[in-house]
C-alpha cells in the first residue's frame, strides 16, 4: 500500500538519528572565528541524565563549543545532533520545538533588565503555553522556591546580588522543565560559599528533575564536585574525556599541568625559551 | 640626498594605487553588505509578522502598544514644541522675504506647503531618530552584550519577532501620527504669529490654509513619514544587533545609529521630493 509505505518512509526520515542514551552528539566539529580556527575536529557525546563538565583555560574554545551545543550557532563543518535532531538539517518548526527543551543559565544571568524577576521567569511560559496568569505566577514562585529565592519575584534584576541573579537565571532556565540544562561559568564572580551552594543546586536539580546538565567552567573544585564526566579542551582540541577519577589519574603531562594550574612556560626548556625570545626558532629570525 | 630610481618610484606608485582600489573595493562591499542586512531584517520582520501566528509565535499586541507609547506618546511634547517653533520661524522668514515684493499676505501659501510637505515630516523624523533610533540601538546593544538576545534565542523566542517587529510597527503607526500632529501644531503656531504680524484673524488664516492645501499635499508628507519610520526602526535595530565589545561598543552603535538615521532621512527626503514633486 503506497500510503503506508510513504508514511513509514516519512517516519524513518523523522526518526531520531542519535545513539540511544545520548542527548547530544557532536561529530568532527570545526569552527572558525574569522580566519582563526577555534575548534579542531571536536567529537563529543553527552549522555542522558549525566552532568558533563566542559573544562579548559581561557581561549580553549569551551564557550564556543557551548554556543554550538545550545544551537546558537550553526556549524559549517561536522554534525551536531541534539535530542535526535540534526541541527544542520532541522526544519524551522522543529528547531523552535527543540529549543523549548533546552534551558540555559548564562554567565551574567542574562535576565531582562526591563522585567521583574517574576516576569523574567514567566516569559517562557507566556510565550510557549496557554496557561493563565495566576498559574504562571504559581509556577514562577515554585521555581523560585527551588532556587531559594521565594519572595523575590517583584524585585528588578538590578536589585539582586550576583549570586541571586545566577539563581534567578536558573529558575528561568528550568521553568519549562527542560531536558538539557546548560550552565555557562556558574561560579564566575561568586565567593566560594555562594559558588559551592550553586554547585549543590546543580546536583539537586539533577537528582530532583532528572535532567541532563552541561556545565562550562574553569573552576576545578566545582568541576570535581559536580561532574559525572569531564571533557577537557585545550586550544580547540579535546585533550580528555572521562570520569573525575580518570582525569585525576591521567598520565598526560599536559592534562596534569592544566589540573595543577601550572603554566606551560614553567615546564619549558630554558634553551628553547631563549631561542623563542631571540627569534632564532622563527624562520629567518626577527629580521 | 637619497636618489630615487625610476623603477622604485613606479613600484611605489603602483602599490599606492592598488591600495586605493583595495580600499574602494572593501568600502563598496561593506556598503552592499550593510544594505543587504537591512533587506534581510525587513524581510525577516515581515515574515514573522505574517507567519508568527502559524509558528505559534505571534507578535504581542501589548509589546506594540508599549513601543507606540515610547516612540509616539512620550515624544508628543518635544514634537509639539519643535513643530511650533518651526511654524513661527517659517512665518517670520516668509513675511520677511515676501515683504520685498509687497506680498506678505501670501505668506500662508509658503507656510502651508513648507510645513505639510517638508518640515512636518522631516522635523518629526529627526526627533524620533534622535529619541527612539538611538534608544533602540542602545537597548538592543546592551541586550546583546549582556547575552539577553542569546537567552531569547535559547528559550525559542525569535528576537526579530519579540524585539524588532513591535518597534517597527510602533514606528510605522506613530511617526505618521506624530507628523500629522506636528503639521497641525506648526500651522497653528505660524497662524498665531501671522495673526499678530499681519493682523489676520485665526479663522481667516485657517480658511486660507484649508483652501491652499490638498489631500495630495498631506499624503506627500505622510507618505514620506512612513518611509522615515521604516528607516528609523531598521537603522536603530540593526546597529543594536551589530554591537561588539562592551559599553564602548554600545556607545559607538548609538552614535552611529543617530548619524545614519538622520543622514538617511535627509537623503530620502530629497529623493522623494525629486521623484514625486517634479
Amino acid at each position: 500500500m503506497p500510503s503506508t509505505q510513504q508514511s513509514t518512509q516519512q517516519q524513518d526520515e523523522n526518526a531520531p538519528t542519535i545513539t540511544p542514551g545520548n542527548v547530544i552528539e557532536v561529530r568532527n566539529l570545526v569552527t572558525y572565528y574569522g580566519t582563526r580556527r577555534i575548534l579542531n575536529d571536536v567529537s563529543l557525546d553527552i549522555r542522558e541524565g549525566e552532568i558533563m563538565v566542559i573544562m579548559g583555560g581561557s581561549g580553549s574554545g569551551k564557550s564556543t563549543l557551548l554556543r554550538y551545543l545550545m544551537a546558537l550557532e550553526k556549524q559549517t563543518s561536522g554534525t551536531i545532533n541534539i535530542l535526535g535532531h540534526d541541527i544542520g538539517k532541522i526544519s524551522k518548526k522543529d528547531f523552535f520545538n527543540m529549543r523549548k527543551k533546552l534551558g540555559v543559565a548564562f554567565q551574567g544571568g542574562a535576565l531582562f533588565s526591563s522585567m521583574t524577576v517574576g516576569e523574567n521567569i514567566m516569559l517562557p511560559l507566556y510565550e510557549h503555553t496557554n496557561l493563565d496568569r495566576k498559574t504562571m505566577e504559581i509556577m514562577a514562585r515554585m521555581k523560585l522556591e527551588v532556587v531559594s529565592l521565594a519572595g523575590f519575584e517583584n524585585l528588578m534584576p538590578s536589585e539582586l546580588s550576583g549570586g541571586m541573579i545566577k539563581r534567578a537565571a536558573v529558575a528561568r532556565a528550568i521553568v519549562m522543565d527542560p531536558k538539557i540544562l546548560f550552565f555557562d561559568e556558574p561560579s564566575a564572580g561568586l565567593d566560594p560559599v555562594v559558588s559551592s551552594a550553586l554547585d549543590d543546586l546543580i546536583l539537586t536539580l539533577r537528582e530532583a528533575m532528572g535532567m541532563t546538565i552541561v556545565v562550562v567552567t574553569h573552576e576545578l573544585e566545582s568541576a570535581f564536585k559536580i561532574a559525572d564526566r569531564i571533557t577537557m579542551l585545550d586550544r580547540g582540541d579535546i585533550l580528555f574525556q572521562g570520569t573525575v577519577e580518570e582525569i585525576r589519574n591521567h598520565p598526560s603531562e599536559r592534562i596534569q599541568n592544566l589540573l595543577n594550574r601550572r603554566s606551560e612556560d614553567q615546564t619549558i626548556d630554558p634553551d628553547e625559551y631563549m631561542k623563542r625570545l631571540t627569534g632564532e626558532d622563527v624562520k629567518g629570525g626577527l629580521a | 640626498m637619497v636618489k630615487i630610481e625610476p623603477d622604485m618610484a613606479n613600484e611605489v606608485e603602483q602599490k599606492a594605487s592598488s591600495r586605493f582600489f583595495d580600499r574602494v573595493g572593501r568600502s563598496a562591499v561593506g556598503i552592499l553588505e550593510e544594505v543587504g542586512r537591512y533587506g534581510v531584517m525587513l524581510s525577516d520582520s515581515i515574515y514573522w509578522l505574517v507567519m508568527g501566528p502559524n509558528l505559534k509565535q505571534p507578535v504581542r499586541v501589548a509589546s506594540v502598544f508599549s513601543e507606540m507609547m515610547e516612540i509616539g506618546i512620550r515624544a508628543i511634547p518635544i514634537v509639539g514644541m519643535m513643530a511650533g517653533t518651526i511654524g513661527i520661524m517659517l512665518a517670520i522668514q516668509g513675511i520677511y522675504t515676501l515683504k520685498i515684493f509687497g506680498a506678505e499676505s501670501r505668506v500662508v501659501i509658503g507656510i502651508a506647503f513648507s510645513m505639510v510637505r517638508e518640515f512636518g515630516p522631516l522635523i518629526t523624523g529627526i526627533l524620533v531618530a534622535g529619541r527612539s533610533g538611538s534608544a533602540l540601538a542602545a537597548r538592543l546593544g546592551t541586550m546583546k552584550i549582556s547575552q539577553e538576545i542569546d537567552a531569547l534565542e535559547v528559550m525559542g523566542i525569535n528576537p526579530v519577532r519579540f524585539l524588532v517587529v513591535p518597534a517597527l510597527l510602533g514606528c510605522l503607526i506613530m511617526v505618521p501620527a506624530l507628523t500629522f500632529f506636528g503639521d497641525v501644531v506648526g500651522l497653528w503656531a505660524a497662524g498665531v504669529y501671522v495673526g499678530v504680524a499681519l493682523d489676520i484673524s485665526m479663522a481667516a488664516y485657517i480658511d486660507q490654509t484649508i483652501d491652499i492645501l490638498s489631500v495630495d499635499d498631506l499624503m506627500h508628507g505622510l507618505g514620506k513619514s512612513v518611509i522615515f519610520a521604516v528607516l528609523i526602526a531598521l537603522i536603530g535595530v540593526l546597529n543594536g544587533f551589530m554591537v561588539r565589545g562592551g559599553a564602548e561598543g554600545v556607545g559607538k552603535a548609538t552614535t552611529r545609529a543617530v548619524v545614519h538615521c538622520i543622514s538617511a532621512l535627509v537623503v530620502t527626503d530629497m529623493l522623494f521630493a525629486f521623484m514625486v514633486t517634479r
